[in-house]
């Protein structure tokens, strides 16, 4: 038993070595007086952190990855919202094709379906920008809107709806009402995924951004210039630090008050 | 008081091949407390829900106080449901979730917390508008479902199994006030249950349903005492069933050949046909004499008791005969389960407690 209970923890230093001691060196050279990544450390500066305040092209590129992140999130919450409620609500027929469908970007490497939006775009004859970039963004978020909002409304007690008809509201009063704020912390944590998802995405922006660089195109032409390396790990060390603490809330809201009991929690949006 | 104050004509309700509620057509009047009963699966609820309109039938049209409801949403019906599982709005305290229904009456603010007052005195809640559904036991819940419902002075309240989740006890305390309240404010009341006893306690009258069928509709004393089937009798209370044939007529009378026991001159309230081969004679417990000595009535049999329970109020007693080949179950508040030491005993019935029945 003791033999065995080693190995396991072992294991697990392991793996969280594996996963987190990679990420690790970014912050601690990003603090490093020095262009190179490499050992020994050389002293101690905020210089890098400094010259991103400095820096247009981040800032535009900030702005964008926000703009496209807040769009995306919204549109692919609100598909998602009204898809899970669909699903968890009825029963009807070809449920598991369309769901299946929707969770269908989920799975095609991201390449495929950014060299398919841009082939489609481009034969549309629009121009590359950040609204292809949104739309790819969108398709990309949906299924993980979707997973974290059938999650939230499987096993909500429909009877609630029932009732706020009942006592004269209507199909919008009730959504308003009652589902809305009872769906609240699921809503709010799918947005804050999908946003999270579309900041940090990659494939599909290097494919249809043109010339609007998103936050992760700009680092990736910084990392092109050793000079320029030791600011885009100041930029990676603040963006993980950001990402970490959206995903732990997004996971703290959607486990709100499924402990016991669904029903008993709900935000109060309502006077 | 409108007789027909609620009207269900020919109504149908089919879930693909399924028919939930089969060509369905009565009245309920106006004031009255009425019980839709049936095992489950029976369609009563479905019809409740017809009602309120989370259903829409497949057939037919409902009419509520002479107006057609037929094809109205939940939220334009004057009704009110109190829902199985009582549907407490869990992110809003009890005077939110008792104010919900009284936005849309156009009430003034001073009118909506005279009411809000009033009904929580009603349901005695007062002192719990604060509180949220987690923070309350089952009868409150029941007591807030009930207010909510009722703050909007419905035309008719929808009750749907609202005591089942109840402890027993509770239970009962809640049959009589919701007995109480119903003829207190004279709202007509419109009941679901499963559960033959609480019907036949409250109601005025009753509907017992199978099948998507009302089997048979009225009040609690006819509904016990003379069933228009077997499967009312059987539903109804507990009983005993021997096979029979008719023979000819005799007025209000038939002669009766019941199987192994003989021929009977027996009252035939259902004015079942002469030569029939295939009737029922139903015999209920607590109608039948048991005793150690031999009775002067109109049937007398000698039994041996194979098995005893005992309910303290009184004592059921399950007896073999050699002349009928069930066991007859029969009660007695006066013996118990320690009278009968060497277990013989004689069972005794008069002709006037049998009901003739036909077997479809």
């Amino acid at each position: 038993m003791e033999q065995k209970n080693n190995t396991l923890l072992i294991y697990t230093l392991l793996y969280f070595a594996f996963l987190y001691i990679p990420v690790l060196f970014l912050p601690i050279f990003s603090f490093n007086d020095a262009n190179y990544m490499s050992f020994p450390l050389s002293g101690f500066t905020t210089e890098h952190y400094e010259e991103m305040w400095e820096k247009t092209n981040l800032h535009k590129a900030l702005w964008a990855s926000i703009k496209v992140g807040i769009v995306a999130s919204v549109v692919s919450t609100t598909i998602a919202l009204f898809a899970a409620k669909a699903f968890a609500r009825y029963k009807f027929r070809g449920q598991n094709i369309s769901y299946g469908a929707i969770m269908i970007p989920f799975l095609i490497p991201e390449i495929i379906l950014a060299v398919a939006i841009l082939v489609i775009w481009l034969s549309l004859g629009f121009k590359l920008g950040l609204v292809p970039v949104t739309l790819g963004h969108i398709l990309f978020c949906t299924p993980f809107a979707m997973l974290i909002l059938i999650a939230r409304i499987e096993g909500f007690d429909f009877s609630l709806e029932e009732a706020s008809r009942d006592l004269g509201e209507n199909a919008w009063g009730t959504f308003y009402r009652v589902s809305l704020p009872l769906y609240l912390p699921g809503i709010i944590a799918s947005l804050l995924l999908s946003f999270i998802i579309s900041f940090d995405e990659f494939v599909l922006a290097f494919f249809l951004t043109g010339s609007d660089a998103t936050l992760p195109m700009y680092m990736w032409a910084q990392m092109r210039f050793i000079q320029k390396l030791p600011h885009v790990l100041a930029l990676g060390a603040v963006i993980i630090v950001f990402t970490t603490f959206i995903v732990l809330l997004a996971f703290w809201l959607r486990n709100l008050g499924q402990g016991k009991d669904k029903a008993e929690f709900g935000i109060k949006i309502h006077e | 008081m409108n007789d027909s104050f609620i009207q269900i004509n020919e109504i149908s309700k089919h879930f693909g091949q399924v028919k939930a509620v089969d060509n369905v057509s009565f009245e309920i009047k106006e004031g009255e407390f009425f019980s839709l009963l049936g095992p489950s699966g029976c369609g009563k609820t479905t019809l409740l829900r017809l009602l309120a309109g989370f259903e829409y039938p497949t057939s037919g049209n409902l009419l509520l106080d002479g107006s057609d409801i037929t094809a109205l949403p939940p939220d334009k019906r004057p009704t009110n449901m109190v829902f199985q599982n009582y549907a407490i709005f869990p992110h809003i305290n009890v005077e939110k979730n008792v104010q919900f229904g009284l936005r849309k009456l156009g009430l003034t603010n001073d009118e909506i917390i005279k009411r809000v007052k009033d009904v929580l005195s009603l349901v005695k809640l007062e002192g719990y508008e604060e509180r949220y559904s987690s923070q309350l036991s089952g009868g409150q819940r029941q007591r807030v479902a009930l207010a909510r419902a009722l703050v909007r002075q419905p035309k008719v309240l929808l009750l749907d199994e609202p005591l089942g989740a109840l402890d027993k006890k509770l239970r009962d305390e809640m049959q009589l006030e919701l007995r109480t309240l119903q003829k207190e404010i004279g709202i007509t009341f419109v009941f679901v249950t499963h559960d033959q006893q609480e019907a036949i306690s409250m109601s005025d009258r009753v509907a017992v349903m199978s099948e998507g069928k009302i089997q048979q509709m009225s009040s609690p004393n006819e509904l016990y005492k003379n069933p228009q089937n077997i499967f009312v009798s059987d539903f109804i209370g507990e009983t005993n069933f021997l096979k029979a044939k008719t023979d000819s007529k005799d007025g209000e009378y038939i002669i009766v050949n019941i199987e192994d026991l003989g021929s009977f001159k027996i009252k035939n309230n259902l004015n079942i046909s002469e030569n029939a081969s295939d009737v029922i004679c139903s015999v209920r417990p607590e109608t039948m004499m048991i005793d150690k000595e031999k009775s002067d009535w109109d049937i007398c049999l000698e039994g041996k008791i194979k098995q005893t329970s005992y309910l303290g109020e009184m004592t059921k007693f399950y007896v073999e005969t050699k002349e009928i080949e069930k066991i007859i179950t029969v009660s007695s508040q006066y013996f118990d389960n320690q009278s009968f030491q060497d277990g013989k005993c004689f069972i005794s019935i008069n002709l006037n407690d049998i009901s003739l029945l036909n077997k479809k």
